[in-house]
């Protein structure tokens, strides 16, 4: 274990160092901050999509329709093995005369409705709506539902299930690498800082060797540097974003809330920011470390 | 060799032991030419050691290869009783705590006072902060720079700079001090005045060697002088620079 003064000594000059290359520090942090905040952007998004993809999957649901003249029994019986698989949340049944209301009300202007006098043109449109646990598991429960007796045909939402997955893998890839090249780019910075910091401070690391400082005190202070470097970068970026995340939320509700109802809102933000202060803090400090280890062995073995 | 007394009239124990010892070293440079050859040196605790040579004669190599800087290219090497190729890499530090090492361009950190320089010394190898109080300001009245702590280097004269270099190779008590040209930035004054402080550190104890080409210095002391020349011994006996150059000066 080193000793507190070995610490405190190497916290000091990581920082001395820090404000002696201040360029190259100040340059590491704004990348560092601008990779965590694109970062951070493509987060929200990510993790408001998969939310609102969440809350669309419970309202995706397949529709089935029976073979004329059954009867009630044999579709009370299709509801009940319809309802014992597993990726079925809950299941209801819409009578004919429901189905042919609901019709009315949505697409039909009162002129229509009444050229239909009493008759229900739906009167074999009795049907269940099943909704799942998991959207992904619709096309299996779909062959299965039709090879069941008594189904007449399955309507299924295979469409808006397939285009919701797909905007979601986008956005993942996207930020992926996007992030990617600026982690790299920003882990680049870093090197370049601690072997600027190196570079000015040889004469005082050659006389360290000689005078025989153990290799964890000639590193110490410079991983302190590459730490710090992180934490900066994160803290940065996580005040910008938590300033905007409000904005936007507050934006988004003002101005959709009418238009889709209550169903348009994003995500709180605490449930947003338990897991994005921590994810940025990890890169960021990975990064600093990272940077520091992969320059710091090179460069102090060019020293003697 | 005569049994000596440190300044408390003490015998100096293990007298005859070598601290330093050369067993058949060449060394190469990766150029391929040859800076040192087949050499065999044995220093023992408390000499006082001159090695002379020429600029490029190997004698600095010497010294590079004493702080483990270069490694041999062929042969032993014991230092404080330790074979320096068997030693870990992660033990070269330890290692070097033995040694106090000064050098002609003093190289002390311009950015710190002279305490601190000193202090640096034993700050590196985790000194309690309350024993480095107490070291360095000793260390300092030793080489007569009591005034000076609060000063800069470049505050100071080169003779004053290599005794803050002094007091900061001695403050950790290394069993050896090797001085590569300490007074070759100096005026003779000012030599003479760091010699004798090295005088003054032998005579407590610690073996010194010193690498020079100062001529005068090396003909008045009368120590123990190795010639280098071209990576080979020429000459090891007591007496001056003079005397091993009339002897062999026609190699």
């Amino acid at each position: 274990m080193p000793r507190i003064s070995t610490v405190i000594y190497s916290i000091k000059q990581g920082i001395k160092s820090l404000k002696r290359n201040r360029m190259f520090s100040v340059a590491s942090i704004a990348t560092m901050t601008a990779c965590l905040f694109l970062f951070g952007i493509f987060y929200f998004l990510l993790s408001n999509l998969s939310h609102a993809i969440k809350n669309a999957e419970t309202n995706v649901g397949v529709t089935v329709f029976f073979e004329e003249g059954i009867s009630d029994a044999q579709i009370i019986a299709i509801g009940e093995e319809i309802t014992l698989r597993a990726e079925v949340a809950y299941i209801t049944f819409v009578s004919a005369e429901e189905a042919w209301e609901r019709y009315k009300e949505t697409s039909l202007n009162p002129e229509q409705i009444a050229s239909f006098g009493e008759d229900n043109p739906l009167e074999n449109s009795a049907s269940y709506e099943v909704y799942l646990s998991d959207v992904s598991m619709q096309e299996v429960l779909v062959r299965y539902i039709t090879s069941l007796e008594g189904v007449r045909q399955v309507n299924d939402s295979q469409e808006v299930a397939n285009a919701l997955n797909m905007v979601n893998r986008i956005v993942s890839i996207m930020t992926t690498i996007i992030t990617g090249i600026l982690i790299a780019v920003a882990v680049f910075l870093i090197s370049t800082t601690i072997s600027t910091g190196v570079s000015t401070r040889k004469q005082e690391l050659s006389i360290m060797k000689l005078i025989g400082a153990t290799d964890f005190f000639i590193k110490a202070p410079f991983f302190v540097e590459g730490l710090l470097l992180g934490m900066f970068g994160a803290i940065l970026p996580l005040l910008g974003l938590y300033g905007i995340y409000h904005k936007i939320a507050d934006f988004v509700s003002e101005k959709y809330a009418s238009v889709f109802g209550t169903g348009m809102s994003l995500l709180g933000s605490a449930h947003v920011f338990a897991r994005l202060i921590p994810i940025c803090f990890a890169i960021g400090i990975g990064i600093g470390v990272l940077g520091t280890w992969l320059t710091l062995n090179r460069q102090l073995k060019k020293l003697n | 060799m005569a049994a000596r007394y440190d300044l408390e009239g003490q015998l100096k124990k293990d007298i005859d032991a070598p601290v330093i010892l050369f067993e058949n070293v060449s060394k190469e440079y990766q150029q391929g030419t040859p800076a040192l050859k087949n050499i065999n040196i044995e220093i023992r605790k408390g000499e006082f050691v001159f090695i002379v040579g020429s600029s490029g004669s190997g004698k600095s190599t010497l010294i590079k290869l004493m702080l483990k800087e270069v490694k041999p290219t062929s042969g032993k090497i014991y230092v404080a009783g330790k074979q320096l190729s068997r030693l870990k890499r992660w033990n070269v530090s330890k290692y070097r705590r033995k040694l106090g090492v000064v050098f002609q361009d003093f190289r002390l950190l311009p950015d710190r006072t002279v305490f601190e320089n000193v202090a640096f010394a034993q700050r590196v190898i985790e000194t309690p902060t309350r024993k480095i109080q107490k070291d360095t300001p000793r260390m300092l009245a030793l080489v007569g720079l009591s005034e000076k702590m609060k000063s800069y280097p470049k505050e100071l004269s080169g003779g004053e700079q290599q005794r803050v270099a002094l007091a900061r190779a001695l403050v950790n008590n290394p069993v050896i001090l090797l001085a590569d040209e300490p007074t070759g930035n100096l005026d003779p004054k000012n030599s003479w005045e760091i010699m004798r402080l090295l005088e003054e550190i032998n005579r407590r104890g610690t073996t010194v060697v010193v690498v020079t080409h100062n001529r005068e210095i090396v003909d008045e002391m009368q120590k123990r002088v190795i010639t280098v020349r071209n990576g080979i011994i020429v000459s090891d006996q007591k007496g001056g620079y003079a005397y091993a150059k009339n002897q062999y000066s026609n190699i």
